[in-house]
């Protein structure tokens, strides 16, 4: 089942005249993982950056299509495309998460950082705060590294811990999909190794987008991949079957490093 | 509380165009009564405070000696000899002498004394700021850089009333040694303004000094250019746009120099003959006359300061949006 | 003969940046001489009535404290509006306007203090004097605000929005947090500016002989004091007046280099 369906979406940057995603159809298929791939400029990062609407931060966009998600209480599927209000933006992505390519951790302790997602959706108990926050933290393979030190900052830990952090700290407020923007080219192939071997355990959770230049590595992890091209969806398929057995010839093309 | 914190902000924004808007406004309506009594030639006029008869020959339409309704009459408000005892003693009546004299404002000796030295102050200050910009951009080795750099904003940090206490008892004194004249003049307040605007200038040209890309400079001294020729024909006119900038904005804050000025300038309403000669600039006159001030007197002091700011604010923008766009 | 004509430049760069080192040295070294011969420590248990500086010293802190009070909140908030809430044209206004704000004249700051409220209630109060720094300051704070806060990369705002904060949040929890080292050094500076001020307090607060913490009447003022001190004929008024140049540009530059110390960690 997807939990997240994208009809027909173009989306056009503010003061631009062509649109950089054009007529996207694809599913997001829960509890799986999903990675977006294409050459630099193909709109992958548009495409993910559309699914929890942080586009909405620079006004001027123009939007065509739907992208529905799935409301796990009601069954039903709303189009994120619709919402005005703040305080739907705010339920929009406490509901899908995102993890930046740059670690971005808060300039907080570690145990701040990873609650504040907790904090600002009204959680107060301190019990449930730390309980979520080590689940969390246990989650992202970070406990038994920081547990000692809760307390101290989060910028004194290394890249590949930061990263984790921010895993962290997304998935502690329990979304429902998680969006992954090139999450490891910034960091070193062993952190690499842990990250991505993270997001194959979060798969049972949440479900997963990630958009990624390397190729390998959507091999390696992703269920599904979609192939992007200057704006368009070339190709959607299981991952086994666009990297064993492309339709497009674009695909093929790119998968085979004729471009790109 | 989003929307509260967003419009608070907003409000806190608007609050500098309103206090600007604010300052114009209030300082036209407080200089009204000089305006509409003495117009732009307040602006020409170097008799300040000044006693002026009325009764001049060519004045008056009706004209009855002994009696005192000659300042209801349209006054010219050319006056701007001050008359002297002869012509005072050919008023008619004697009676009359209260009444038959006002009191005039010009503000030429004020507006000369700031524009002077503030040149006076440029002059001095721009061959010393460019030296010490050039030293801390291209000379000095990183670590000298930091510390001079560091005296030399403290130079800046010093409260301009130091300047003034240094610049009278000790900078003055040599001056007036060198230069002959007086110790309190034009020239000696134009000297020390010059060291108070010194540092400004120098850390805005070194600032923009700095903005020249490292490829540049490299492949002028990949040619074989020496330190000097990659200053002035690289450094200096990629950055001159910005040099010329930092220029201007330190002639602007000289302008509105008060403290440093008013213990060296000699506060005296009188046209310098010479650079050494005492003198005063608005601040000063504002300064030294504002508490005793009243009336139309008062008002020629507001008319000084409308004077000023508008100056200033003119002198202070062109430099930034012309000299020193900054690319955000 | 190039060679020479580089080796004189760079020499006349040398010696301009030590004038300035020199002058640098001159003022300070004048200070500490006229000043320390002048000073004992009954300056600072005595108030000017009795020839001490206590009343001084204590107001030009209250006041520029008021003037904090009241300056670096709407700095702040005002830098915040035009860093990151601000759209286009207005917000490019408000900071060029704040610019030129920060170099303007402040003997006019207090002529228009002076009109719109020492005038109107009837004379000088130590509230008017607070408020004339305080629109000095404010120019100043919106700047440090408005540079540090663009500083601060874009993806940590996006991060905090990402996971579903507000914007307001994010700014006061995230971004102003990032930001902070360099807004308190640039605070503490401003802070140090007004504190030596004197013009903009020459006619809203003026000064006072003795100690008050009445800010409704005139309020005791170093540096205006420094001022009428050294207009006095006696010898002793000036030796005062050297003593109190000397505490106040000690105040002033402890607190200018503590604000660079700050950010010298940074580092």
């Amino acid at each position: 089942m997807a939990v997240m369906k994208i009809k027909k979406f173009s989306f056009t940057y503010p003061g631009v005249d062509h649109p950089s995603l054009k007529n996207i159809t694809l599913p997001i298929e829960q509890n799986k993982i999903t990675a977006l791939i294409g050459p630099s400029g193909c709109g992958k990062s548009t495409l993910l950056r559309s699914m929890n609407r942080i586009h909405d931060l620079y006004p001027g966009n123009k939007y065509e299509g739907k992208i529905e998600l799935l409301d796990l209480e009601t069954g039903k599927y709303n189009n994120i495309l619709d919402i005005k209000k703040e305080n739907e933006f705010i339920k929009l992505r406490q509901q899908v998460g995102m993890i930046f390519q740059k670690p971005t951790p808060f300039p907080m302790s570690i145990f701040d950082n990873v609650a504040y997602g907790l904090r600002i959706a009204g959680i107060k108990n301190k019990t449930e705060l730390h309980d979520r926050v080590e689940v969390a933290l246990k989650g992202s393979a970070l406990w038994k590294e920081v547990h000692d030190r809760l307390g101290k900052s989060a910028m004194g830990l290394s890249g590949g811990q930061q990263q984790r952090l921010c895993i962290a700290r997304a998935v502690a407020v329990k979304p429902e999909v998680l969006l992954f923007d090139e999450p490891t080219s910034a960091l070193d192939p062993i952190s690499t190794g842990a990250i991505e071997e993270l997001i194959v355990e979060l798969k049972k959770d949440v479900s997963i987008a990630i958009v990624t230049h390397n190729m390998q590595q959507a091999s390696r992890i992703s269920d599904y991949t979609a192939f992007m091209y200057l704006g368009d969806l070339i190709e959607y398929d299981k991952t086994e079957n666009i990297f064993l057995n492309p339709k497009e010839k674009q695909t093929e093309d790119y998968i085979t490093g004729r471009f790109g | 509380m989003e929307k509260i914190f967003q419009k608070l902000s907003l409000a806190s924004a608007s609050l500098v165009f309103v206090i600007l808007v604010g300052i114009f406004i209030t300082l036209f309506n407080a200089a009204k009564p000089a305006i509409d009594e003495f117009g732009v030639d307040f602006i020409f006029n170097p008799a300040w405070n000044k006693e002026v008869s009325l009764q001049t020959p060519a004045m008056t339409t009706d004209v009855n000696p002994t009696t005192d309704s000659i300042e209801d009459d349209t006054i010219s408000d050319e006056d701007d000899m001050i008359i002297d005892e002869d012509e005072e003693d050919m008023m008619l009546d004697d009676e009359d002498e209260d009444t038959a004299t006002k009191t005039i404002y010009g503000g030429l000796v004020p507006i000369v004394g700031t524009l002077l030295t503030t040149i006076i102050a440029l002059v001095f200050a721009l061959p010393i700021a460019m030296g010490i910009a050039v030293f801390l951009a291209e000379i000095a080795p990183k670590n000298i850089s930091y510390v001079v750099g560091i005296a030399i904003e403290l130079l800046a940090a010093i409260p301009s009333i130091i300047f003034g206490m240094w610049g009278l008892y000790y900078f003055a004194p040599i001056v007036a040694d060198l230069v002959g004249g007086y110790q309190v003049s034009l020239l000696t307040a134009g000297l020390v303004l010059g060291v108070m605007i010194l540092p400004f200038m120098a850390a805005i040209t070194r600032d923009s000094m700095n903005t020249t890309p490292a490829v540049l400079k490299e492949s002028a001294y990949a040619l074989g250019a020496t330190k000097f020729e990659v200053i002035k024909d690289v450094i200096f006119p990629y950055s001159k746009v910005g040099i010329i900038g930092s220029i201007i904005l330190a002639l602007g804050r000289a302008l509105g120099e008060t403290m440093a000025v008013a213990f060296l300038i000699g506060s005296i309403f009188v046209l310098p003959e010479a650079i050494n000669d005492p003198t005063i600039s608005i601040p000063v006159a504002m300064a030294n006359n504002f508490g005793e001030a009243s009336g139309l007197g008062e008002s020629a002091l507001f008319y000084l300061a409308l004077i000023l700011f508008i100056i200033s604010f003119a002198v202070i923008s062109l430099a930034k949006f012309y000299f020193l766009k900054k690319a955000k | 003969m190039r060679l020479l004509v580089n080796k004189i430049f760079l020499a006349l760069s040398i010696f301009s940046a030590v004038i300035g080192l020199a002058f640098l040295g001159w003022i300070l070294i004048t200070l500490f001489i006229k000043g320390l011969g002048s000073f004992h420590f009954n300056l600072f248990l005595n108030d000017l009535i009795d020839g001490g500086l206590r009343n001084l010293i204590i107001g030009q802190f209250i006041l520029a404290g008021l003037a904090s009070l009241i300056g670096i909140p709407i700095g702040m908030t005002a830098g915040i509006y035009i860093q990151e809430y601000g759209r286009g044209k207005y917000a490019s206004m408000i900071r060029d306007l704040s610019d030129i704000m920060m170099s303007a004249p402040s003997i006019v700051i207090g002529a228009f203090v002076y009109a719109i409220i020492v005038v109107p209630t009837g004379g000088t109060s130590g509230y008017a004097g607070a408020i004339a720094l305080a629109i000095m300051m404010i120019p100043v704070v919106i700047n440090t605000t408005d540079n540090m806060l663009s500083l601060v990369p874009r993806e940590l705002r996006e991060a905090g929005i990402a996971l579903g904060a507000s914007k307001y949040r994010v700014i006061l929890d995230i971004v102003i947090k990032a930001a902070k080292v360099g807004i308190m050094t640039g605070i503490l500076l401003a802070f140090a500016r007004i504190i030596g001020e004197t013009a903009p307090l020459l006619f809203t607060s003026e000064t006072s002989n003795y100690f008050s913490l009445n800010l409704s009447e005139s309020f005791p003022s170093l540096t205006v004091s420094i001022y009428d001190l050294a207009n006095e004929p006696e010898e002793s008024s000036r030796d005062l007046a050297w003593a109190a140049s000397f505490i106040l540009t000690v105040m002033v530059l402890i607190i200018n280099l503590t604000g660079r110390y700050i950010t010298r960690n940074k580092k």
